[in-house]
Order: C-alpha cells, then sequence, then structure tokens
C-alpha cells in the first residue's frame, strides 16, 4: 500500500511540471504585465523593475528559473503585493481557506448522507421528494445569490452573526461562509447517497441479510450504506481539492483573507509568481486528493485493492 | 432418499392458498395463485417449473423477501405460527435462525466488502448474542464442514476471492449457522459448472442427513429434482399443477405441462459427416495468452494461458460441440477462431491463413464467420429496431443495397427463424428470451455465413425453449449446410446437436472423438467426472454423488 502511494505520488511528477509548464507559458502569452499600471511607470523605474525581478531576461531562461526555484521549493515574492512572497501570502491565507472547506465539507457528508437515506429508505414518499426537492435547490441557486442572501438575513436584518469579516477566526464568522459553501455541496451528496442507497438496498447481498433476519439498522448501515458511500468517495477527490484551496465567490462577498481570491486577482494583476503558486498548490492538491480518494475507495472496497 | 416413504413425519411448514400479487402501472400481476404445500421434518421437496412459474416468489413471500410492490396473501404455517401475519421483528427471529435460504446468485448474493466469516458469523451474532470471537470459531467450524479448503486462510477472504462453489459453500455454512429445521434453496446449482453442481448437491445432501433440516429445493431442471427430491410441486403460470412423488411424477406424469417438461429435455442425435467433406475452418496450435499484470518495475511479467496449442478441424455441415467447465478457455477459443482476440498459431478457414489478416482485409471473410452468444438480453442493443438489428451487418457488407431491399432481407431472414417479419419495427425489450436468441441467429442467417460459431446460446433459456432453438439450428443447419461450433457447459444439448465433441480443461484439449464414442465410452478422468456430473450416464443415476 505504502509503494502504491509512493508510486502515485511520483506518477504525478510528470503531470505537474507540465502542468506548471503550460501556465508558465500561457499566462506570459497575455498582455500586459505586473508594471504596467495605470498611470505608467517612468521608464528607467520601469527597467529596474524589471530587472530585478529577471523579467528582463528572455522568457527561456525565466521558465528554467522559475522551476529551480520551485524545486528549491521557492515560490518567488510575489510582484504585486510588495515585500511578500508568494510562500508568505499562502502561509497566511491556505490555512483559512482549509478550515472553511474542511467544515463545509464535514457538514456536507454529514447531512448529506443523512438526507439521501432518508430519502432512499422513504423512496417516492414526501420525505423522499423534500429531499430531491432541497437537493434541486441547492444545486440550482448559485453562492453569489446564497451568500449575499444569508449576509442580509442573519446579518443585517436579524443581527444574529458578523455580516462578514473574518474576525479572527471566530466562530460566529464562520457560520454564514461555511453554510454558504456547503449547501451545493450537501446537495450532490445527497443525491448521489440516494441513488447509490436505493440501488443497494435492491441487491442481492442486501436480500440476503434480510433473509438472514438482521435487524433493520444493520442491514442498512452495515450492508447497504457501506456500498451507497462509494460513489461519493469518487466524487470527493476533485470536491475536497476545490473546497480546501478556497472559493473566490464566498472570500470577496464575506471578505475572508482566504487564497482563493489570489485565483482571479493575481491573473488579473499579471501577478506572475503568484498565478504559478496558485497553479502549483490547487495542482498538489488535486493529486494528493485523488490519491486520498483511491486508498479510501480501495479500504472500503476489497475488490479495487491493489496487490502492492 | 432420507427416510421412508411409509414413516410419518411431523409437518413442519403447511402453506394454504397462497396468492402472491405486484402492483405494476398497468395493473397487478398476479405471480402466485392458490399455492398449497407441506414440508415434513427432514423431507426434500422441489419446486419445479419454468421461469415465470412463481416458483421463487412462492418462497420469498414466505421469507417476508418480495419486492415492495408485492404483497401476499394466505397462510404459512410454521410450528403453529403464520409466517406472512408475523411483524418484522418476530419473523427476524424466525428467518436466518429456524428458516434459512440459499440463493442462486453465489457471486451477487454476498456482500462484496466484508469477509466471508464475518458474514458467516453475523447471523450468529445477532440470533443467538454470541460473541465476535465465538461466532468466528464456529463459523470456521462451518467452513470445514462444508469442506472449503483450506479453511483457516478462506475464512478471511472475500467473496470476489473465492470460485463460485466455494462461494455457494460459503452460503450454505451461512445457512447452517443457527441448526435451522428449514433450508430454502432457490436454484442454488443453476449458475454452476456441471461438476461443482454435483459436488454441491452432495454436500447438501450429506448435511441432511447429518443434520436432519428439510429442504425445499427450487429449480428447473428435473434432473436434479428426479436424484434429489422425494416429492415434488410442478408450477405453471403461478399455479401447482401437478404433485407428488418424484418416482410417481416421473413414471407417470398426469398433467399436460408436466409431461412437455420431461418431453423438453433434449433429444436426437446428428449423424456424423463424411470423412471426403471439404475443411470449413482448422485451427493449429492456437494459444491465446493474457498478461496477468505484475510486470511492473522489470519483475517477470504473468500471463494466463487461457487457450493452449489447440487444435481443431471443422467440415462443411459438421458440428463440433466444445464442452468444458467455465474457465476452460471455451468461448476464448471461441473468440481467437473468430479474430476477436490475438492469438498464436495457424488458423486457416476456406483454406486461406486468417490469422495474419489484418481487420479492412478480413471483412469478406468476416461475414462468413458469424456469432450468437449466451446473454440473449445483453447482445442485442435495446435502443434499435429488431429490424436495425438483423440489417446492421449488411450495412457493412453490402453498402450498396436499398433500404427496400435491406428490409425484403431482414424479412426473410426473420421469417427463417420463424419470427413474424412485422415484427421489424419493435424493440428488443419486448421479446422473450428465445425469442431474442432467434432475432440474434436471424442477424447472423442474414449475412448467409459459413460458420456459426453458437456461444451458450441455450444456457439463458427455460428447457422447453431451448428444445425450440435447437430444433430450429438443426433445420439451418440442414437447410444451408452451416457449419456450427457449438460451445455449451450443457452436455445434454451438446450431445443432441454436435456430432463430433472437443472436452477443454485449463485452455487445453482433454479428449476429442465423435459424440456418442465421448459419452459412451469416456477415456480421460475429467470427462468421466464430466459426464457423471451432468446425469447422463443412463441407467447410473445418482452414483456420481450420492455416495
Amino acid at each position: 500500500m505504502l509503494a502504491y502511494a509512493l508510486k502515485r505520488l511520483l506518477s504525478a511528477v510528470p503531470t505537474l511540471f507540465l502542468i506548471v509548464t503550460i501556465s508558465f507559458f500561457l499566462m506570459r502569452v497575455a498582455p500586459g504585465g505586473p508594471f504596467h499600471l495605470e498611470r505608467p511607470l517612468e521608464a528607467k523605474v520601469m527597467e529596474n523593475l524589471n530587472r530585478l525581478y529577471h523579467l528582463d531576461e528572455p522568457l527561456w531562461r525565466q521558465y528554467f528559473l522559475y522551476l529551480s526555484n520551485l524545486l528549491r521549493g521557492d515560490l518567488g515574492p510575489s510582484f504585486v503585493y510588495r515585500d511578500f512572497t508568494v510562500a508568505d501570502l499562502f502561509a497566511a491565507g491556505l490555512p483559512v481557506s482549509i478550515q472553511l472547506g474542511a467544515s463545509a465539507l464535514a457538514l456536507a457528508l454529514l447531512i448529506g448522507t443523512f438526507l439521501g437515506c432518508i430519502a432512499a429508505l422513504r423512496q417516492n414518499s414526501a420525505a423522499d421528494y423534500l429531499v430531491v426537492g432541497i437537493a434541486t435547490f441547492g444545486i440550482t441557486v448559485p453562492p453569489f445569490v446564497v451568500a449575499p442572501v444569508l449576509s442580509l438575513i442573519f446579518g443585517v436584518s436579524l443581527g444574529w452573526l458578523p455580516a462578514g469579516g473574518w474576525g479572527d477566526g471566530a466562530l460566529a464568522n464562520k457560520i454564514l461562509p461555511v453554510l454558504t459553501l456547503a449547501l451545493p455541496q450537501i446537495a450532490i451528496v445527497a443525491r448521489l447517497i440516494r441513488g447509490a442507497m436505493i440501488e443497494a438496498l435492491r441487491s442481492d447481498h442486501v436480500r440476503t441479510a434480510r433473509a438472514y433476519g438482521l435487524p433493520t439498522r444493520i442491514v442498512v448501515a452495515v450492508h447497504a450504506l457501506r456500498a451507497a458511500i462509494l460513489p461519493v468517495v469518487s466524487y470527493l477527490g476533485p470536491a475536497a481539492a476545490a473546497l480546501l484551496t478556497g472559493s473566490i465567490v464566498v472570500e470577496t462577498i464575506f471578505g475572508i483573507p482566504g487564497i482563493g481570491r489570489y485565483f482571479v486577482q493575481a491573473a488579473l494583476n499579471r501577478d506572475y509568481t503568484l498565478v504559478m503558486g496558485t497553479v502549483v498548490v490547487v495542482s498538489l492538491f488535486v493529486v494528493l486528493f485523488n490519491l486520498v480518494v483511491d486508498l479510501l475507495y480501495a479500504w472500503l472496497d476489497p475488490r479495487v485493492r491493489f496487490n502492492a | 432418499m432420507t427416510g421412508g416413504a411409509g414413516k410419518e413425519r411431523q409437518t413442519l411448514l403447511a402453506v394454504r392458498d397462497l396468492n402472491v400479487a405486484f402492483r405494476l402501472a398497468d395493473g397487478p400481476v398476479h405471480a402466485v395463485r392458490g399455492v398449497d404445500f407441506t414440508l415434513a421434518a427432514g423431507e426434500t421437496v422441489a419446486i419445479v417449473g419454468e421461469s415465470g412459474s412463481g416458483k421463487s416468489q412462492t418462497v420469498m413471500a414466505l421469507m417476508g423477501l418480495l419486492a415492495a410492490n408485492g404483497t401476499a396473501s394466505g397462510r404459512a404455517l410454521y410450528r403453529g405460527e403464520d409466517l406472512l401475519a408475523l411483524s418484522p421483528r418476530r419473523l427476524n427471529r424466525i428467518r436466518g435462525e429456524k428458516i434459512t435460504m440459499i440463493f442462486q446468485e453465489p457471486m451477487s448474493s454476498l456482500d462484496p466488502l466484508y469477509r466471508v466469516g464475518r458474514q458467516i458469523a453475523e447471523p450468529m451474532v445477532y440470533h443467538r448474542g454470541l460473541s465476535w470471537r465465538a461466532a468466528r470459531k464456529r463459523a470456521l467450524e462451518l467452513l470445514k464442514l462444508v469442506r472449503i479448503p483450506d479453511a483457516e486462510r478462506r475464512i478471511d477472504a472475500y467473496p470476489h476471492e473465492l470460485s463460485g462453489g466455494q462461494r455457494q459453500r460459503v452460503m450454505i455454512a451461512m445457512a447452517l449457522a443457527n441448526d435451522p429445521d428449514i433450508l430454502i434453496a432457490d436454484e442454488p446449482t443453476t449458475a454452476l459448472d456441471v461438476t461443482i453442481q454435483a459436488e454441491i448437491l452432495k454436500l447438501l445432501r450429506e448435511l441432511q442427513d447429518r443434520l436432519g433440516m428439510g429442504i425445499v429445493f427450487i429449480t428447473h431442471d428435473l434432473g436434479i429434482v428426479r436424484r434429489f427430491a422425494e416429492r415434488v410441486y410442478v408450477m405453471r403460470e403461478g399455479k401447482v399443477v401437478e404433485e407428488g412423488p418424484v418416482a410417481d411424477i416421473f413414471a407417470a406424469p398426469r398433467h399436460a405441462y408436466t409431461r412437455m417438461l420431461l418431453a423438453a429435455e433434449p433429444a436426437g442425435r446428428k449423424p456424423p459427416v463424411d470423412e471426403a467433406t471439404p475443411v470449413i475452418l482448422e485451427g493449429r496450435d492456437v494459444s491465446v495468452a493474457f498478461p496477468l499484470g505484475g510486470g511492473f518495475l522489470g519483475r517477470q511479467r504473468q500471463e494466463l494461458k487461457a487457450v493452449d496449442r489447440l487444435t481443431l478441424t471443422l467440415r462443411e455441415g459438421e458440428t463440433l460441440g466444445v464442452v468444458g467447465d467455465s474457465g476452460s478457455g471455451k468461448s476464448t477459443l471461441a473468440r481467437a477462431l473468430l479474430r476477436l482476440v490475438p492469438s498464436e498459431g495457424e488458423i486457416a478457414f476456406l483454406g486461406r491463413d486468417i490469422a495474419g489478416l489484418n481487420l479492412r482485409r478480413e471483412r469478406g471473410l468476416r461475414r462468413q464467420l458469424q456469432i450468437v452468444f449466451q446473454d440473449p438480453y445483453g447482445s442485442l442493443s435495446p435502443r434499435l429496431t429488431i429490424g436495425e438489428i438483423v440489417t446492421e451487418g449488411l450495412l457493412v457488407h453490402e453498402p450498396s443495397l436499398s433500404r427496400a431491399e435491406r428490409d425484403r432481407r431482414a424479412a426473410a431472414a426473420l421469417k427463417e427463424v420463424q419470427l413474424d417479419p412485422a415484427m421489424q419495427t419493435r424493440y428488443p425489450h419486448e421479446f422473450s428470451g428465445g425469442q431474442r436468441q432467434r432475432i440474434a441467429i436471424a442477424r447472423a442467417m442474414i449475412l448467409k455465413p459459413k460458420l456459426l460459431v453458437l456461444d451458450e446460446p441455450t444456457s439463458a433459456l427455460d428447457r422447453s425453449v431451448q428444445k425450440e432453438i435447437v430444433e430450429l439450428l438443426r433445420r439451418l443447419q440442414a437447410e444451408h449446410r452451416l457449419t456450427y461450433l457449438f460451445i455449451s457447459h450443457d452436455l445434454a444439448v451438446v450431445r443432441a446437436l454436435a456430432d463430433r465433441v472437443l472436452v477443454m480443461k485449463d485452455g487445453r484439449a482433454v479428449e476429442e472423438g465423435e459424440t456418442e464414442e465421448i459419452f459412451a465410452r469416456p477415456r480421460q478422468d475429467y470427462t468421466k467426472r464430466l459426464m457423471a456430473a451432468a446425469f447422463l450416464s443412463a441407467g447410473a443415476p445418482a452414483e456420481a454423488w450420492a455416495g
């Protein structure tokens, strides 16, 4: 198993290399640069800045310079947030994004699984339709609608929770953003669980469990649910990577200092190193979580276990 | 047989006027209609019938396992309690403890996610309050009782790591865990190879002798009924049409349906073709190997030899029956001969070497080589009409045909397999298994092939339908001088259709010869076992497994 995990991580190296390469050159194709401001800088200043950040060198040398720095774990200085390195920015923002994302994910798994099971066990009943309705709602209403509405109701009208801001990570400040992030995930998880559970309840081995007089709770929890969780696990890889690396919408609307904002801001500002840093971090998360999901899947389902 | 006919035994289960109905979108369907049956302690009763006769739903109703849209009425008295009227909680005390059940599908009836030891232990833990440790100890004893080899290791195996026969043994171990009064076996051997089938039946018989439980045996296989049961109920369209001691029913069936079932056992023989008839297909040293993985980081790559240097000859108008247990390489051989999997060795079709030809050049030959698959449900595209399915080959091989001409050819092909040409516009799901198999045959016949590979074409069908397909294949062969490569694990059908038989095991040819010769005087041990297991050696009935 350890050998398998190592093999998988090693095989991710070429993937990451390709992603870094493509992003690097793609970004440079876009017109403009980090120091092209609305009020143009003096030619001399511009020249100095370009030299300082090696932007005056041929592109291929900049590329190799970036690669060699990256190999040493150096993501470089941010071009726009002066005095900060990209690593500094992530060190400050990533924990925030991870906290929110992980909480949302946990919430989605708990509530989504619960709702999905209820719906499957009472298929075609009012409860089922209600869950399916909520799920459809959760999937269709985008977070940029949910976030301001929640903020207005609970923050402004009722005044129960802060309408925005991070408040140094106070619990009250986290509730609304986590809810906003979790809502579509709850919906997706509930739908996945419902479908898989309905199938599992009809399967031959669940019939066997019932034929052997096992109590319903055991049949459901032990024999049906474990099978029903499998599709959710597959979904979890990309979903977790996306959630944990922050959401631009939620972070912008609630004013949260995560790294989700960097996706767009860095690209607009042509903050080359920050864009690359974001790409690298997100890719790492995707690779890592796909591996975690595969290991988890194998743990749950002996049929796909590998002989490593 | 256990017990004598004269001895009075206590009645364990008495089913009276059992009705099962399913609510469907277009009204209720009555699957079981007024069934009565009884089972005495230690007795073996068979319920026999073709698919759709209601035999399985009868026992499902007793066990409270009907689908959500099904309802049962009537009475099913077990030791004075009506199973149909019990609360779920009370019923759970009986099922899995006093009445247990084994199912047809050994692949899917066990939970793929748990070790088999745990699954055997589970009912003991919940019914008897045993600790997991004690239940595991007992599970190991049970695995030894059902004679799983290497039980200490297998107890920690997952179902997919076991063979079909071993899984069925696990199922039986689970069924015996709580010393049941009644064991219901719903087609427990249907999905197994004949040799394994015989072993499982023998095991059930021995266990019954030792433990004395009554057995309700659901099957469509009259051979099993004859050897295994004391009394039989014949079901048709939800009703019991005939019942009585097995010997009486087989000697003097009263009901027309029973007579039809008995007559549906494959009969007839095919005369061998002349030695001088031209050879259609010749394979020399045909081998197919599949990589088993394990080739990572310079380690030796493992290979599975699915077909191992097999040589065969097929003459025009001949039927070569290929028999063997699953995994013996029968189907792979057929696919290699059709160039559907890469193989080594020489394959000559109509005198031309086709082993090295590329796909494009093969097209002309390909139409002469057609195949009919086992699963009449999976092998027809559900989204095409019958007409489209049947004429699809023409689009490839005769693209210049006009639509009208194609329709005419399709009508002719359907007529040839005794289907109404007007059915062209309908979809596969509207047809029964037997009809679908006819459609698959029509799809092959429309291209006027020389050689037809029949890969278990009758295995998924009821005996009476099987008989019709066998007769159809016979007629087509006679009319078109077709050559068949007939793959089957069903020796009765092979005996009726083939003039020569090739027995395969582990990818090799064990024995080959004229059908009558092989059946009358099998030389190899494996062939003998195969024959004995299939109950075919007339006059020497149950010795193979009753001993």
